[in-house]
C-alpha cells in the first residue's frame, strides 16, 4: 500500500512548487509580462560615431552593443547600423534610458600603477588651484581597498614563504617580479633585483626626496608625456622621470564631476583625474581589458557597497599577482582606468594570486551592473558623441495583432481540448488538467524571468508558447498510448499504467532531450531574436517534462485507483470497446481484488 | 470513436497494417516530386528577404504632438502595404516620441518611393517638409546570420552523435538527418512560393522545425528500437518490426498532428486571411508547413530509409531469411510431411510412389530446404540415403521418460 499513495504525496509537492513560483510572482508584484518591443514598443538611442569608422567598424561597434543590451539574450533589443555614421538602438520598455551609459561607453580598461597623485605630493606640489586639498572621499587612508576575495585569502597564506611582509622574503619577492620584468623588457634579473631592492629601502622616505627634484615650469602642454625610461613600471612609480612630472604638474583636472579629455596610449604614462577631481601620474598600462575573462557586479558577502569582480586570463592573473606582490601593504596604489578616467585607485590590503580583482568605488547597483555589462562584452572600436538622442517608440505591430493573435491561440486550445475529450473521453479530462497545469507553470516563470533576467514576450515568442502546446501533448499522447497498448496486451489498468509509464518515459526523455539541445546550442551561438526563442524553446521543453513526471504521471496513478478507470467505464477512455479489444483484465483492480 | 480505436487495435496487433517500408519507393517517389516543386520554388522565385536582413529606408514624418497616435500608425501602415509597391508589402510603422511616425521598407528607387511617400503624406496630412527619408542597415547583418549557422551546425554535429549513442545505431542518425532536411528544403520552398517576406519570425519558425521534426523521428525510432531490440532471435524481420513500429505508432503520429496543427493552423487563418500582414503569419506558415513534413517525414521517409540503409547488414539478412521460413512453415505446417495413401507415401502428383521411395519431402522442395533454416531455425542434415522401414513396423514402441518427466502431464 505505501506504494500506492506515493502518487498522491508527488502530486502535493509538486502543487506546492507551483504554489511557492506564484508568491514569488506575489513579491515581485507583477503580474503581466514584459512585452517585447513588437508588441508594446521601446526606448529608442541613437548613436552617432565619432570621426568617420570604416563600416567593418561600425558592424563591430553595432554588435558589441548588441551583446550588452542583449546580455543574457532575453530582451530581444535591436540593434541597427543607419547611414555611415549611426547606430540606432531599440529597447523594449518604455523608459530605458538607464541603458545610455551601458550603450555607448567605449569600455577600454586599464590597469596602470599610480607613481604620484594630487593628495600624496610625491611629485611635488601640484599648484593646481581647484585642488582640493582636504581629504576626499577617494583619499588615500580611507580610499578603496583591494582585499583579497576570501579563496584568494587563503591561497595568499598558503604561499606564505613568497609574502613580501616578512623580511625574510623581502629578497625573494622582488625576484618574482624581476621576473615578469625580465619577460616584458628583457631587462637582466640581477640588475634588477638590486634596484628593486634599493628602491624599496629608499621607498618610505620618497615623497620628500622629489619635489625639490621636480621643476615646476613647462605650462600645459597635456597628458602626452615624453617617453623616458619606461622600463618596468613597478620601478618606474617610484621614480618617475622628470618629463612625466612635468607633464603631471602642468595637467589641470576639471571640475568634479567632469571627465577629463586625455588619450589613453597603453605605452605611455598618464595623467589623469578622477571623477573628484584628483589627480594622477600613472605608469604604462599594466593589464589591458582584453585580458580580462568576465566581469560580475555584487555585493561580496559582509560588505555593505556595491563592487565590480573582474577575472584575469591566465597572462593577466601573471601580471596582477606580481604588482599585488609588489604593492601588497606598501601603502602605493594602483589605478583602475576606464576610457581614460580613473575610476578607482586602490591600495592592496592583501596578496591576491588568483587573478580576482574588485573595483570599488562610488557604485550602487545600477552603475556597478552597468559596468560590469560593458566590461564583459569588450570594448568598443569607436567612441560617440556625448549627449546620444533617446526617444520613445510606439509598438511596431497594430494592437489588433496581439488581439487576434491571441484569439487564433485560444480557438486552436480549444479546439485540441475538444478533440482530447472525444478520443480520450476520461484521460482527456488529465490532457485538459496538465496542459492546463503547464500554462501555469509557463506563466509563472515568464513573469519571473521578465523580472530577474529582463525576458520580454514578442510575438513570436507568444506563438512559439502557443505551438510548445501541441508537444506538450505529444508526451500525453505518447503514455496514453502506450497505457493502450499494454492493456490490449491483456495487462490490467493499474499494471499498464506503471509499465507503460517505464516506456513512455523513456521515449519522452530521449525525445526531449533533443529539443533541449537544440534549445542550449542555439542559445549559447546565436544572438538576438534566435537566443530569446532557444530560450523559450528550452523553458516550455523543461516544464514539459517537469509536469509530464510529476503531475501527469502521478495523477493517473492515482486515477487507476478508481473504479471508474480502472474496470473501464465507458466514458473512461479505457474500456474494452474504446481499445478495441473484447475484454479488458481485471485483475489488481480494486473490485478484482476483492 | 469505436471504429478508429478498432482500427488502433488492429494497428497494434498487426492484423491491419499499411505498408510503409515495403512501398518505400513510392513514398520516395512523392517526395521526391515535392521536393523537387520546393527547389524549383526557390531558385525561380527566390526568398524575399525583409527589412531585417536587407536594410531599408526610413521615412520619417514629423507631426503635431497630439495627432501621433497608435491608431494613425496603423492607418499608415495599411495606406503603405495597399500602394501595392513591392517592397512594401509589409512596412514597419511606429510611433516615434510624441510627434513622429517611423515608416520603414525595403529600398525602394524613384517612382515607388514616391508612391510611398505620397501615401504618408495623404493618410497623416502633413506638407512634404515635414517627411525625411534615411538609409537604414541590416540588423539580421552576416555576423548573426553566421552565429546562427555555426550553432546550428554544432546543434546538427551533436544530434547525430545524441542519436547515435541513444540508438546504438549511426543509420538512425542519418536517417533523422534525412528527415530533417526533407522537411527544412519543403518548408523553405513552399515558403518561397507563397511569396511571404522572410522576417526574424520566419527564422524562429524554421528553426522551431529543426526541434520538431528531430523530436518526432526519435519517438517513431524509439519504437522501431523496441521492436527489433536483439535482432538475433526476433521472429519478424527488420523489415516487418520496423513496419510493425511504424503502424504502432500511427495513432500516435495522427494525434500529435493534429493537436499541434490544430492551433498553429488557427494563427495562420488568423494572420494570412483576417489580418494579411504582420509577422504572425510568416511564422504560423514555416510551422504548419514544417510541422506537417515533420510527421509525415518520421513515417514515411526516415523509417522506410533506415530500413533501406540496415537491409545489407548480415544480421538483417539472417534475420529475413528466418523470418521468411517461418512464414512458409505457419501457412502450411504440414508443407514437409508426406501424404500417405494406403500407407505409401504419394509424390505431389498424387501418383503412389514406388516401393523404396523415401517419405522424405519432395525432391524440389528437398534442395530448398536443406539450404535454408527449417521452422525451428536449425538446417535440415542432407539426407545421406534412402531411408529404412522401421523394424517396429507401426507397432507402438515403449517409452522411457526422464525422471523429472515422469508422472506429471
Amino acid at each position: 500500500m505505501a506504494q500506492r499513495r506515493r502518487p498522491g504525496r508527488t502530486l502535493l509537492g509538486f502543487f506546492i512548487g507551483l504554489a511557492i513560483a506564484y508568491g514569488l510572482v506575489a513579491l515581485a508584484g507583477t503580474w503581466t509580462p514584459t512585452l517585447g518591443l513588437d508588441l508594446q514598443g521601446g526606448t529608442r538611442i541613437t548613436l552617432i560615431a565619432e570621426g568617420s569608422p570604416t563600416e567593418a567598424n561600425l558592424t563591430e561597434a553595432a554588435g558589441i552593443i548588441d551583446d550588452r543590451v542583449n546580455g543574457s539574450g532575453v530582451s530581444e533589443a535591436e540593434v541597427t547600423t543607419q547611414g555611415s555614421d549611426f547606430i540606432v538602438v531599440e529597447i523594449p520598455g518604455q523608459s530605458r534610458r538607464d541603458l545610455v551609459e551601458t550603450v555607448e561607453r567605449q569600455a577600454q580598461l586599464r590597469f596602470r600603477l599610480v607613481a604620484c597623485t594630487s593628495l600624496d605630493n610625491r611629485c611635488g606640489p601640484s599648484g593646481t588651484p581647484n585642488q582640493p586639498e582636504e581629504p576626499t572621499p577617494s583619499d588615500q587612508p580611507s580610499g578603496p581597498v583591494i582585499t583579497p576575495t576570501p579563496s584568494a585569502g587563503t591561497g595568499g597564506q598558503t604561499e606564505d614563504p613568497t609574502d613580501p611582509q616578512t623580511d625574510g622574503s623581502a629578497n625573494r619577492a622582488p625576484a618574482s617580479y624581476g621576473q615578469q620584468g625580465g619577460q616584458r623588457d628583457g631587462k637582466n634579473d640581477g640588475k634588477q633585483d638590486g634596484k628593486q631592492d634599493g628602491n624599496r629601502n629608499g621607498g618610505d622616505q620618497e615623497p620628500t626626496d622629489s619635489p625639490t627634484e621636480s621643476p615646476t615650469g613647462e605650462p600645459t602642454e597635456v597628458p602626452t608625456v615624453p617617453e623616458g625610461d619606461l622600463g618596468d613600471p613597478l620601478i618606474w612609480i617610484d621614480s618617475p622621470d622628470q618629463a612625466s612630472v612635468a607633464a603631471f604638474q602642468a595637467f589641470e583636472c576639471p571640475p568634479a564631476g567632469e571627465a577629463a579629455l586625455v588619450e589613453d596610449d597603453p605605452d605611455r604614462p598618464l595623467v589623469t583625474c578622477d571623477d573628484q577631481g584628483v589627480k594622477y601620474l600613472l605608469s604604462t598600462a599594466m593589464i589591458e581589458g582584453t585580458q580580462l575573462t568576465g566581469a560580475e557586479a555584487g555585493i561580496p558577502p559582509q560588505q555593505v557597497d556595491w563592487v565590480v569582480t573582474l577575472d584575469f586570463d591566465g597572462s593577466g592573473t601573471e601580471t596582477f599577482t606580481a604588482i599585488s606582490r609588489a604593492l601588497v601593504d606598501t601603502g602605493k596604489q594602483f589605478a583602475i582606468v576606464l576610457d581614460g578616467q580613473v575610476i578607482s585607485a586602490p591600495t592592496m590590503d592583501g596578496l591576491i594570486t588568483n587573478g580576482q580583482a574588485q573595483i570599488s568605488g562610488n557604485f550602487n547597483e545600477r552603475t556597478a551592473t552597468s559596468l560590469a555589462t560593458s566590461l564583459r562584452y569588450g570594448s568598443l572600436p569607436i567612441s560617440f558623441e556625448p549627449d546620444p538622442q533617446v526617444e520613445t517608440v510606439g509598438p511596431s505591430l497594430a494592437g489588433n495583432q496581439l488581439a487576434a493573435g491571441l484569439l487564433a491561440g485560444a480557438v486552436g486550445l480549444l479546439l485540441v481540448m475538444l478533440y482530447c475529450l472525444l478520443y480520450y473521453r476520461g484521460l482527456g479530462l488529465v490532457v485538459l488538467a496538465s496542459l492546463a497545469i503547464a500554462a501555469a507553470a509557463t506563466y509563472a516563470l515568464v513573469l519571473l524571468l521578465s523580472e530577474t533576467a529582463n525576458f520580454t514576450l514578442s510575438l513570436p515568442g507568444i506563438a512559439g508558447l502557443i505551438v510548445a502546446v501541441g508537444i506538450t501533448a505529444d508526451s500525453f499522447i505518447v503514455y496514453f498510448e502506450r497505457i493502450r497498448d499494454e492493456m490490449r496486451d491483456g495487462k490490467s489498468m493499474p499494471v499498464a499504467v506503471e509499465s507503460g509509464w517505464a516506456r513512455a518515459r523513456n521515449t519522452c526523455l530521449a525525445a526531449d532531450a533533443v529539443s533541449l539541445l537544440a534549445a542550449l546550442v542555439l542559445y549559447i551561438f546565436a544572438t538576438g531574436v534566435v537566443k530569446g526563442f532557444a530560450f523559450a524553446l528550452g523553458l516550455s521543453t523543461l516544464i514539459d517534462l517537469v509536469v509530464f513526471f510529476w503531475f501527469t504521471h502521478p495523477m493517473v496513478s492515482w486515477l487507476a485507483k478508481f473504479p471508474f478507470f480502472s474496470r473501464g467505464h465507458r466514458f473512461s477512455g479505457l474500456s474494452a470497446e474504446t481499445l478495441g479489444i473484447d475484454s479488458i483484465n481485471l485483475r489488481g483492480t480494486v473490485e478484482g481484488r476483492a | 470513436m469505436g471504429r478508429f480505436s478498432r482500427l488502433g487495435n488492429d494497428l497494434y496487433s498487426g492484423q491491419k497494417s499499411i505498408d510503409f517500408v515495403g512501398r518505400r519507393w513510392l513514398w520516395y517517389a512523392v517526395s521526391g516530386v515535392v521536393l523537387l516543386a520546393a527547389i524549383a520554388g526557390l531558385s525561380i522565385k527566390g526568398l524575399d528577404y525583409g527589412i531585417e536582413f536587407t536594410g531599408g529606408a526610413e521615412y520619417r514624418v514629423s507631426l503635431p504632438a497630439s495627432s501621433v497616435t497608435q491608431d494613425l500608425a496603423d492607418d499608415v501602415r495599411e495606406a503603405v502595404a495597399d500602394t501595392g509597391v513591392e517592397g512594401a508589402t509589409s512596412p514597419v510603422v511606429t510611433t516615434s516620441g510624441a510627434e513622429a511616425i517611423l515608416v520603414q521598407t525595403e529600398p525602394l528607387e524613384g517612382e515607388d518611393s514616391q508612391t510611398v511617400v505620397d501615401a504618408i503624406l495623404e493618410t497623416t496630412g502633413a506638407s512634404p517638409d515635414d517627411l525625411s527619408q534615411t538609409e537604414l542597415g541590416a540588423s539580421w547583418g552576416e555576423q548573426v546570420a553566421e552565429r546562427a549557422l555555426m550553432g546550428l551546425i554544432v546543434f546538427l554535429v551533436l544530434v547525430v552523435l545524441f542519436i547515435w549513442a541513444y540508438f546504438r545505431e549511426w543509420k538512425m542518425s542519418v536517417a533523422a538527418l534525412v528527415a530533417l532536411a526533407h522537411d527544412v528544403v519543403i518548408t523553405v520552398g513552399v515558403y518561397a512560393l507563397s511569396g511571404f517576406e522572410v522576417t526574424p519570425a520566419t527564422v524562429t519558425g524554421v528553426l522551431t522545425i529543426l526541434g520538431f521534426s528531430l523530436y518526432d523521428t526519435v519517438v517513431v525510432f524509439d519504437k522501431v528500437r523496441e521492436n527489433t531490440h536483439g535482432g538475433r532471435e526476433s521472429r519478424r524481420s527488420y523489415a516487418d518490426a520496423a513496419n510493425l513500429a511504424v503502424n504502432q505508432t500511427l495513432v500516435r503520429s495522427i494525434n500529435t498532428s493534429i493537436v499541434a496543427l490544430l492551433p498553429v493552423g488557427a494563427i495562420l487563418y488568423v494572420g494570412a486571411v483576417q489580418l494579411g500582414s504582420g509577422s504572425l503569419k510568416d511564422l504560423a506558415l514555416a510551422l504548419f508547413v514544417g510541422m506537417a513534413a515533420g510527421v509525415y517525414s518520421s513515417v514515411f521517409i526516415a523509417t522506410p530509409l533506415l530500413v533501406h540503409l540496415k537491409s545489407n547488414e548480415t544480421a538483417v539478412k539472417l534475420a529475413d531469411r528466418r523470418a521468411r521460413s517461418r512464414k512458409r512453415a505457419a501457412s502450411d505446417p504440414y508443407a514437409g510431411v508426406p501424404a500417405r495413401v494406403g500407407g505409401r507415401a504419394v509424390t505431389q502428383t498424387g501418383q503412389p510412389a514406388p516401393p523404396g521411395v523415401t517419405s522424405g519431402p519432395a525432391p524440389t522442395r528437398k534442395t530448398d530446404r536443406s539450404r535454408e533454416p527449417s521452422g525451428k531455425g536449425r538446417a535440415a542434415p542432407r539426407a545421406h540415403g534412402p531411408v529404412a522401414p522401421s523394424t517396429a513396423s507401426g507397432r507402438k514402441q515403449p517409452s522411457r521418460q526422464p525422471r523429472s518427466k515422469r508422472g506429471k502431464k
